[in-house]
C-alpha cells in the first residue's frame, strides 16, 4: 500500500489552505472526541449540543463565554510574543498567578484610592509581576542557554504555591471562615461591568491589546527583530541585533502581558485573591496562540471559541460528565491541528498505479 | 535529631524519588533515540489513573501496574506518530500530550476520586540485606516496585551500553542519517523507544496511585513528570546518575511534609516550592558549565529526521 502513496515536499503559503487545514484538524478532533465519548457510554451528539447550547445558546451563556475569553485572550497574546521568537514560554499560568498577586497587593494596600488611579496601578503591578516571573527563565536562557521550556514551567508551580502561601497565611481574610481567600477588594478596585452582567471592561482591554500587539509585532523594528531572531539567531546577530537583550525583553513582555490576565481575573471576576484562581488558562493560552498561528487578531476568535469550550464543559456537568471533557477536547484539537500541519509541508497523493494494478505489476 | 527520624526520612525520600526515577529512566531511553518527549507528565497521569482503575476492578495491584505500563506506552504512541511519521514539532507535541493527558486522566478518574485503593503494594523486607545497619532499612525495607526500579537501572544500563540494540539506538539518536545509511530502520527504532519511554512513565504514575499515596487525585503527579525531564539533563543521560538525582528530588519533595518533625519552622508551603526551584537551579547550573552537557546530549535530540533532507 505504502508503495502507492506518494509523499512530496511542498511549501504552502496559501492563507486559505492553512485555514482549511486547521478547520479540518478541529473537525477530526471532534470526531475523535465523539468516538471516545461513545466508548465511555455517552451520546456524543447530545454532549456537543449541550456544550454549544451552554456556551452560545443564551445571553447568559454568551456572557459567561466572554468572561472566560478575557483571560484566555490576554494570556494567549502574551505567549504569542515569546513564540514569535521561538521562545517556549509555557509559564503563562505562573505569570497569571504572579500578576494576580501583585494586583491584589496593590488593591489591598491602596483600597481608598479612586478607581481611575487604582486600576491602572493594579495593571502596572500585574505586568511587573508577570514580567518578573518570566525574567528569571529569560536571564538564564540568554546568558547560559538554559532551556526555557522547563524553567518557565517550574515557575508555574512556584506561582501557584505563592498564592497559597498568601491566602492561607498573611493575606487570609479574617472573616473568611478559613477559606483560602483574601478579603474582598474595595469596590474602587473592581473592573466596571456591562449592565447587570459579569462581563467586565477587560474584554475591551483584551481586544485593544490584540491590535496594539499586532502592530507591535508586524509594523515595528522590534517585532521584526524578534521574528528574525526566532528564525535564525546567527543571522540576527550578524545583522547587528542584540539577541541577548531581546530574549530577556521578549520573555518579560510576554510574561507581563500574561500577568495582566491575572489582574483582570482578580479585579474583574472574583474581586479578591483566592487559591487556584486560574483553572489552567495559561495552558489553554498556549493552544490558542498556536491555533491562531501567533496572529493576535485571529487569537480573538480562537479565544472566544475556547471560552465557549470551557463554559460548554461546565454545561455538560449536569448530565454527569466531568468538566474536564473541555480540557480533553482542547488537547485533541491541538494534536489534530499539529498533525494536520503535515499537509502544509507535504503533499500526499495516491499514485496513479494504485488504480491500475496490472500496469503497476509490469513496472515492478 | 535521632537516628530513627533520619532513617525514616531517607526511607521516605527513596519512596518519593521512585516515581521520578521510573519516568526519568524512560525519558533517557526515549531521548537516546533523538526524540524529546515533553509529555512525561501526561503519560504519568494516564498511567496513574489507568493503573488505579485496573487495580480497583481486578482487586490486584499487579494488574494495575501492568495496565498502567501498557496505557503509558500506548499513550506515548500519539506523540510518536505525530513527531516521527508526521514530523511535527516535538516540543509542541509533547506539550499537547501533557494537556491531553491531564484532561483525559481527570475524565477517566472522575468516578474514583476519594475512594481508597482496595489493594496496594506494601513494604516487604529483603532478608539479610535489610539487616544492614542504616542503609538496610532505607533501601531494602521497601515495596516491590522500589526493588523493581533498582533492577531497571541495571537493565537500562546494560541495554544502553552492552547490547546491539542499545548501539543502534544511540546511532539513531546521534546521527539518524548515518544510521539510515548503514541500514538501521530509523523510524522503527524511534517508535519502539518512544513506546518504552511511555511504559516507564506509566509505571512511575502507577507507583504514585498504587504505592506512594494509594488513591486517585486529579493532577496527582504535581509536576513530577517535568522534574523527570529535567532530571535526564541533570543525569547527563546516564541511568545511574538518574538514581542519585531522583533520590535528591525525592528528599526535597518530602521536606515539605517532614519539615516540622525535622525542626524546620518555615511555612510548609515554601518547603513545597523547593523541588521546583531546585530543578530550575540545577538546569541553570548545568547549562552554565556547558561542556559536559553538549557531549552527553544525543546529537539529533529534538530534530525530526526526514530522509529527503539528508
Amino acid at each position: 500500500m505504502q508503495k502507492y502513496l506518494k509523499v512530496e515536499k511542498r511549501n504552502m503559503n496559501n492563507q486559505y489552505g492553512m485555514f482549511a487545514i486547521r478547520i479540518g484538524g478541529i473537525f477530526v478532533a471532534l470526531v475523535l472526541g465523539a468516538i471516545f465519548l461513545i466508548f465511555s457510554g455517552h451520546a456524543p451528539i447530545d454532549v456537543y449540543v449541550t456544550m454549544i447550547d451552554g456556551a452560545f445558546g443564551s445571553a447568559y451563556g454568551v456572557n459567561e463565554t466572554i468572561v472566560k475569553t478575557i483571560p484566555l485572550l490576554i494570556a494567549a497574546l502574551g505567549v504569542s510574543i515569546a513564540f514569535r521568537m521561538k521562545l517556549w514560554n509555557i509559564g503563562a499560568e505562573g505569570q497569571i498567578y504572579a500578576g494576580g498577586i501583585m494586583a491584589s497587593g496593590v488593591a489591598l494596600s491602596f483600597g481608598d484610592l479612586p478607581s481611575l488611579l487604582l486600576i491602572p496601578m493594579m495593571m502596572i503591578a500585574a505586568f511587573l509581576g508577570g514580567a518578573l516571573w518570566a525574567c528569571v527563565p529569560g536571564i538564564a536562557r540568554s546568558f547560559w542557554g538554559t532551556n526555557e521550556t522547563i524553567t518557565t514551567l517550574m515557575m508555574n508551580y512556584v506561582g501557584i504555591l505563592w498564592v497559597d502561601y498568601l491566602v492561607f497565611g498573611p493575606w487570609k481574610d479574617p472573616k473568611g471562615y478559613n477559606f483560602p481567600i483574601t478579603a474582598e477588594f474595595s469596590p474602587s478596585a473592581f473592573l466596571p461591568t456591562f449592565g447587570g452582567t459579569r462581563v467586565h471592561i477587560g474584554i475591551v482591554i483584551a481586544i485593544l491589546c490584540s491590535f496594539v500587539i499586532y502592530i507591535l509585532l508586524n509594523k515595528t523594528v522590534w517585532g521584526y527583530e524578534i521574528r528574525v531572531a526566532g528564525e535564525n539567531s546567527d543571522v540576527a546577530k550578524y545583522a547587528g541585533m542584540n539577541v541577548t537583550k531581546n530574549i530577556i525583553l521578549t520573555l518579560m513582555v510576554s510574561g507581563g502581558i500574561a500577568g495582566i490576565a491575572g489582574m483582570t481575573e482578580v479585579s474583574g471576576v472574583i474581586h479578591r485573591l483566592q487559591s487556584n484562581f486560574s483553572p489552567g488558562y495559561g495552558y489553554s493560552a498556549i493552544i490558542i496562540a498556536w491555533l491562531a498561528r501567533l496572529n493576535p487578531i485571529a487569537a480573538i476568535f480562537v479565544s472566544f471559541l475556547f471560552g465557549g469550550l470551557i463554559v460548554g464543559g461546565y454545561a455538560v456537568q449536569t448530565s454527569g460528565l466531568p468538566a474536564s471533557v473541555a480540557l480533553m477536547l482542547q488537547g485533541l484539537i491541538l494534536f489534530c491541528v499539529l498533525g494536520a500541519e503535515f499537509f502544509t509541508g507535504y503533499r500526499v497523493s495516491i499514485d496513479k498505479r494504485f488504480f491500475s494494478k496490472g500496469e503497476a505489476k509490469i513496472n515492478g | 535529631m535521632d537516628n530513627a527520624i533520619i532513617i525514616s526520612t531517607l526511607s521516605a525520600a527513596v519512596i518519593a524519588g521512585t516515581p521520578i526515577l521510573y519516568a526519568a529512566l524512560g525519558e533517557i531511553i526515549c531521548e537516546k533515540s533523538g526524540n524529546l518527549n515533553l509529555g512525561v507528565e501526561g503519560m504519568m497521569l494516564i498511567g496513574a489513573v489507568c493503573g488505579f482503575k485496573a487495580a480497583v476492578l481486578s482487586n490486584n495491584p499487579w494488574v494495575g501496574f501492568l495496565v498502567a505500563m501498557l496505557a503509558g506506552g500506548l499513550f506515548s504512541l500519539i506523540h510518536a506518530f505525530l513527531t516521527i511519521t508526521l514530523k511535527s514539532s516535538q516540543v509542541v507535541s509533547g506539550l499537547a500530550l501533557t494537556i491531553f493527558g491531564t484532561g483525559l486522566s481527570s475524565f477517566i478518574g472522575k468516578s474514583m476520586i476519594g475512594i481508597p485503593a482496595p489493594v496496594k503494594f506494601s513494604k516487604v523486607a529483603i532478608p539479610i540485606l535489610s539487616k544492614i545497619p542504616f542503609i538496610g532499612t532505607i533501601l531494602f525495607h521497601q515495596d516491590v516496585l522500589v526493588y523493581i526500579s533498582y533492577m531497571m537501572i541495571v537493565a537500562v544500563w546494560i541495554y544502553l551500553y552492552k547490547t546491539n540494540m542499545g548501539l543502534k539506538l544511540k546511532a539513531v539518536g546521534e546521527n539518524p542519517a548515518a544510521a539510515d545509511a548503514v541500514g538501521i530502520y530509523v523510524s522503527k527504532i524511534q517508535y519502539i523507544h518512544v513506546f518504552i519511554g511511555g511504559v516507564f512513565a506509566g509505571a512511575g504514575g502507577a507507583y504514585l496511585s498504587l504505592a506512594y499515596s494509594p488513591a486517585w487525585l486529579e493532577n496527582m503527579t504535581a509536576g513530577r513528570g517535568w522534574i523527570a525531564v529535567s532530571l535526564v539533563i541533570f543525569a547527563l543521560w546516564n541511568p545511574v546518575r538518574a538514581l542519585v538525582g531522583s533520590y535528591i528530588f525525592g528528599g526535597l519533595d518530602i521536606l515539605g511534609y517532614r519539615a516540622q518533625t525535622l525542626g524546620i519552622t518555615v511555612s510548609p508551603i515554601f518547603m513545597k516550592m523547593i523541588p521546583y526551584l531546585f530543578t530550575m537551579g540545577v538546569l541553570i547550573f548545568i547549562s552554565a558549565k556547558k561542556g559536559n552537557r553538549n557531549i552527553a546530549a544525543p546529537g539529533a535530540l529534538g530534530v525530526s529526521y526526514s530522509r529527503e533532507e539528508r
